[in-house]
């Protein structure tokens, strides 16, 4: 019998409508494969007995011909969207056992959909990271190791490091990620899938815990820029209860995968390059503009000035937004509280003990760029640079369609890799912090293996809304990459 | 950006703990004020761009904010809503004292 783990999305959905397979079997595949992955510590919270009774009654609609866009298909969600009854910890030790009694608009739509849930995957904490470490969960393992080198564990990336394992591994046929500053397509390059952002305000955000709210944008990591397709037309829409939230119809995302790109304006922004970066990105990111070209695309040299500023004027605006955001976790309606003298003391001694380093590092930055007398030097500049990001894009749409970027400055690196600065860390999102900036689309498809074995991404951001030139010119870049390496399964 | 390098002191750094309600341990206050002057540092950059005339950025999409008829669509869930507190009684939060 075929592998049901090793189906991608859109197959499994048709072995599916085709009663090739049950729900139930595909779903019990997957919980296997779970089960046997669980060193790559990818779930925090499982919940199979319930998926078990999802795809029970998914195979009930399945047999009446009935069913939504996603019946029956297992599939994780990061844990960072809130799921009615499920535990929800967003990577934090402060939310303590929070069970949400409400379920978010994302994940709410996929179960209209019809699919079946596995469980909650890790995430760097409050989705503040770019290797998964920052959990209080433990580092995700990633699925791919470097040649030869099997002692040595890589990160997956990050924030969605659980997301993206889990579909490299076959764990889930597809799952759900965030991305504030490239939170689903640095972990989709680090570990060979694809994940796309979509722009601004195409996913609600209604019901995913809160880091950045000006930047924070749900998505999907798939095997496939099919999939990933599949799975943001059940995600995205309209809803009132998110006041960013776009009310536009959305497109036929499947079908723009098909589009040819016969024509279309590639933008090469010269500015993305770092010192440091190993040869082999640029060399891909080159084959990359040359199998465009054979697809027949144009490509235009194009200049995005300010660049460089981005992720400074990032590490302003997401940690004051952060700082805000995080301002509710005071132990008093939800999560674990750490009794002190007095209430201040009691608020001081809860936050410490539940938030980790990183998220009190930024906490302490936001707070500080926001306090009075530094509001106008930090907080009101980084918001006119980010207007100049904006504007770069802008510019650069005149003469272009989308770009072509490479996905994150190097491959995935070692877990406890010593990082001697935050700032180091922060580079990982130098590529992709500018789409979150301005709010566009942008995708991650992986494009080859390093010399030491391990996945490599590019990156296509579009005009805002113009998804489905991004889907596009992806599945044109995945349809000449060929990428079918698959990790050995050492785990198993 | 008008401020030097090291502006953040271990005086700085208490006070924007506190403000941020996180206790701190004095030992790690040197320390953070390093690390933060380390990360502002890097962001005086931004002091570079010239932002003459530019307006700041406040959303990522290009759409007035929307309105909503000010009725009650949700809300009788005082259960649901204590469910995950901490501390409850009689239907209330309870919480530390907080007026002397």
């Amino acid at each position: 019998m075929t592998d049901l783990t090793a189906l991608t999305l859109e197959a499994a959905l048709a072995g599916l409508k085709a009663r090739d397979f049950s729900s139930v079997e595909i779903t019990k595949a997957h919980i296997d494969a779970c089960m046997e992955g669980a060193d790559l510590n990818a779930f925090i919270t499982t919940d199979f007995d319930n998926a078990l009774e999802a795809a029970k009654a998914s195979d009930a609609k399945l047999a009446k011909g009935e069913g939504g866009a996603l019946e029956g298909a297992p599939i994780g969600i990061k844990d960072l969207f809130c799921t009615e009854n499920v535990k929800t910890t967003a990577g934090s030790k402060i939310l303590g056992a929070f069970k949400p009694p409400y379920e978010s608009t994302v994940t709410a739509n996929m179960k209209a959909d019809g699919m079946v849930m596995l469980g909650k995957l890790n995430l760097d904490e409050f989705a503040m990271g770019s290797s998964n470490e920052t959990s209080a969960f433990g580092s995700v393992v990633n699925p791919w190791k470097p040649n030869g080198e099997n002692d040595v564990e890589l990160v997956p990336g990050g924030s969605s490091g659980g997301s993206a394992a889990v579909v490299a591994a076959n764990m889930c046929l597809a799952a759900t990620a965030t991305d504030t500053g490239g939170s689903i397509r640095q972990p989709a390059s680090f570990t060979g899938t694809v994940g796309i952002k979509p722009t601004y305000g195409r996913c609600s955000r209604w019901g995913i815990v809160a880091f950045a709210s000006s930047l924070d944008q749900a998505g999907p990591i798939t095997r496939t820029v099919k999939d990933s397709a599949i799975m943001l037309q059940s995600m995205a829409g309209y809803d009132p209860k998110d006041s960013t939230s776009i009310n536009k119809d959305l497109p036929d995302f499947s079908a723009a995968c098909e589009r040819s790109i016969k024509g279309l304006r590639i933008g090469i922004p010269k500015e993305y390059t770092m010192d440091g970066m190993p040869g082999e990105i640029d060399d891909l990111w080159q084959q990359g503009i040359a199998w465009l070209k054979d697809a027949g695309a144009q490509i235009v040299p194009v200049s995005l000035p300010h660049t460089k500023y981005a992720l400074p004027a990032y590490y302003i605006v997401a940690p004051a937004e952060c700082s805000s955001n995080l301002a509710r976790y005071d132990g008093m309606r939800y999560g674990v509280r750490v009794d002190g003298e007095d209430l201040n003391d009691t608020y001081e001694l809860t936050r410490a003990a539940g938030f980790g380093k990183e998220v009190r590092r930024r906490i302490m930055i936001g707070t500080y760029v926001l306090s009075a007398g530094y509001y106008d030097a930090y907080y009101l500049q980084a918001q006119k640079v980010r207007t100049r990001i904006a504007e770069d894009f802008t510019n650069a749409w005149e003469t272009c369609d989308a770009l072509l970027t490479p996905t994150a400055p190097s491959a995935a690196f070692p877990i406890g890799r010593p990082v001697n600065d935050p700032v180091t860390m922060y580079l990982n999102d130098i590529f992709t912090v500018t789409a979150n900036l301005a709010g566009l689309p942008g995708i991650s498809v992986p494009a080859a293996l390093d010399k030491d074995g391990l996945p490599l991404g590019l990156q296509i951001i579009g005009r805002a809304l113009d998804e489905e030139t991004v889907f596009a010119a992806g599945a044109a870049l995945e349809k000449a990459a060929g990428f079918t390496a698959k990790p050995k399964k050492w785990w198993v | 950006m008008s401020e030097s390098n090291n502006t953040v002191t271990v005086e700085t750094v208490k006070k924007i703990a506190r403000l941020s309600r996180l206790h701190v341990e004095e030992d790690r206050l040197t320390h953070l004020a390093d690390e933060m002057n380390g990360i502002l540092a890097w962001i005086e950059q931004l002091g570079e761009v010239d932002v003459e005339g530019v307006e700041p950025m406040t959303s990522a999409v290009e759409m007035p904010a929307p309105m909503r008829a000010d009725v009650i669509t949700d809300g009788g869930v005082r259960d649901k809503v204590l469910a995950n507190a901490p501390k409850t009684e009689a239907g209330y939060f309870v919480v530390p004292r907080s007026v002397e």
